[in-house]
């Protein structure tokens, strides 16, 4: 079935949204929103470079999607510029060096909409060894920093305090981040990662009562968000990526209209039952 | 483990410059198993910063804080904001820093009144009960230092000295000490072993009634201030029976306090503040006979 090139896009789309879920959700609940499209548009750097070097692109764009992060956390210590401004400033200094990069190698004839847009359809069975073994590396050890990752992003001097190592914790999640941007690049290209990132994420929240759910209930979005997009593309004749992330925005809009729905329910029967309310304990 | 009666953490010398400026200087003090030490001054006079140095959040610039090995820490931090696009609810939040046992978490949170409470989302909550849920998430770890940065802040009157009261209680089970930081001259505990009065150095230190009378104490907070201190204490010379009569420390019973019952530097204890499940108008009127005496 690998031999398919259709079912090839499935399962590679399916194994970037499974990891790209549970890392988005912490992207959503630390508004880091901005920190994604640095990383992926210093990614662009990482191809030029690739390039230039003639080394492997996916190692390329993580090297440089880890240096910005590196870069992101020692400006954040020392400069006295907000996180926004220097996200803004990473961000477009990285993709102006890359443009100008590969503008400088005129030997090199390069698609640059299959990095903005990615070309899913393309994928080898190469591709598909990486972003299934690296994603499955990188949720190994997402699960092992979970505990303190999440103390850190509820309250980072609390997780401190209580010896949860919340610095080490921050750096190893920008790590992850710049290794879910290197193995993803090539599905939905540059320009919509972060929307791989954010939608499922922000789908899911509507949905969810605690974060490890959330975080489950991203992968499952994202995955379906794949399917969907991919089988609509297919029949309508309409880019791979694009139709991906519209696949996910349809799922956000839907847990619009369900979860009002669901409240209302909800309500409906705690009017019932209020009077049980009354009798919890009381200080 | 940790050596009996050794210091828990121990600063010397400590002090944070930020920004040009001295935040806090000269800090030394210890905690030891089973001791309560009492932060107070007035704004910016480096409480937070003096027990985030305890802590380890903040490196100190001067001087050095050794910590005992081994060491688990609770804390109750003085500001807490959580994002609306995190879903957390209150069970969740109590094994937020480590896993507890399911008995654990219910004690915790019975012995703070926080039963009910279980499934709410924690930003639904209004300030006193989060920061109820914060004293029970950190009791529940059942800690060796347990610090509390304005534990009481929104909860109400009669809250408080339920929860100075838990405190107690959480310090003679536990065993462990405890670093409170408070701004409310008016109720500095009885239970505490030592108050630290702060204002960008210690200014002074000792028993609450002793930094109520130096005159350090009265030179930051102005004598209006201190005439006002209500040290809150169980120590009284007379007890209130349950039918309106009092009872004297030398055993006579008689419809009245009379003046010179313990009114004069320090408040009385009605003898129901122990109990904590306990919400009266005794609490109130006894609060404002403290203001009157």
């Amino acid at each position: 079935m690998l031999d398919d090139f259709f079912s090839r896009a499935i399962i590679a789309g399916i194994g970037v949204a499974l990891i790209a879920g549970p890392l988005g959700c912490f992207i959503v609940w630390r508004r880091l929103a901005y920190f994604g499209d640095t990383l992926s548009h210093a990614a662009l750097l990482g191809v030029a470079l690739a390039f230039l070097f003639e080394i492997n692109i996916t190692l390329a764009v993580f090297g440089v999607s880890a240096c910005v992060s590196i870069a992101l956390l020692m400006l954040q210590r020392n400069a006295s510029l907000s996180s926004d401004a220097l996200l803004g400033l990473l961000s477009h200094s990285a993709l102006a060096l890359g443009l100008v990069v590969l503008a400088f190698m005129t030997w090199v004839r390069m698609d640059l909409m299959g990095f903005l847009f990615g070309d899913i359809l393309a994928v080898s069975k190469m591709d598909i060894a990486i972003i299934w073994l690296g994603g499955a590396l990188v949720f190994g050890i997402l699960i092992a920093i979970w505990r303190s990752l999440f103390a850190a992003t509820v309250n980072r001097e609390l997780a401190e305090a209580e010896g949860m190592n919340p610095d080490r914790a921050n750096m190893i999640f920008m790590l992850l981040m710049a290794a879910v941007i290197a193995i993803s690049m090539k599905i939905v290209g540059v320009l919509l990662i972060t929307a791989m990132l954010i939608i499922p994420a922000a789908t899911a929240r509507r949905l969810s009562s605690s974060p490890e759910q959330m975080a489950l209930l991203a992968a499952c979005i994202g995955s379906i968000a794949v399917i969907g997009g991919l089988f609509g593309s297919l029949e309508w004749d309409t880019p791979a990526g694009p139709s991906i992330v519209v696949g996910a925005l349809f799922a956000f809009i839907i847990s619009l209209i369900v979860v009002p729905l669901a409240g209302w329910r909800s309500r409906l029967k705690t009017n019932n039952n209020s009077s049980d309310l009354n009798k919890g304990s009381q200080l | 483990m940790l050596k009996k009666n050794a210091p828990l953490v121990t600063l010397s010398n400590c002090g944070v410059f930020r920004s040009n400026r001295w935040l806090v200087r000269d800090v030394s003090f210890a905690i030891h198993p089973g001791e309560i030490v009492t932060l107070i001054g007035p704004n910016g006079s480096g409480k937070s910063t003096t027990a985030k140095m305890a802590l380890s959040i903040l490196k100190p610039d001067q001087g050095s804080v050794e910590r005992c090995r081994g060491l688990k820490v609770s804390y109750v931090p003085q500001k807490l904001q959580i994002d609306w696009t995190l879903p957390l609810t209150v069970e969740r939040f109590m094994h937020l820093t480590g896993k507890i046992s399911d008995a654990e978490q219910r004690d915790a949170m019975k012995a703070t009144g926080v039963t009910h409470l279980g499934n709410a989302e924690v930003r639904t909550l209004s300030g006193g009960e989060f920061q109820r849920v914060l004293l029970a998430r950190a009791i529940a770890r059942k800690p060796d230092l347990l610090v509390l940065d304005e534990p009481v802040q929104g909860v109400d009157f009669s809250g408080e000295i339920a929860l100075y009261d838990l405190i107690k209680e959480i310090r003679d089970d536990l065993g462990c000490g405890i670093l409170l930081i408070s701004h409310d001259l008016h109720v500095v505990m009885a239970a505490t072993d030592r108050v630290i009065c702060l204002n960008g150095h210690v200014c002074c230190s000792g028993s609450p009634k002793a930094v109520a009378s130096s005159e350090e104490y009265k030179t930051l907070f102005g004598g209006r201030a201190a005439s006002t201190l209500a040290v809150y204490e169980h120590a009284h010379d007379h007890t209130h029976l349950p039918d309106g009569r009092v009872q004297h420390s030398d055993g006579t019973i008689t419809d009245h306090c009379h003046a010179e019952d313990g009114h004069h530097d320090h408040v009385h204890n009605h003898g129901h503040a122990s109990d904590v499940g306990h919400v009266g108008g005794n609490s109130t009127t006894r609060k404002k006979e403290e203001r009157n005496a």
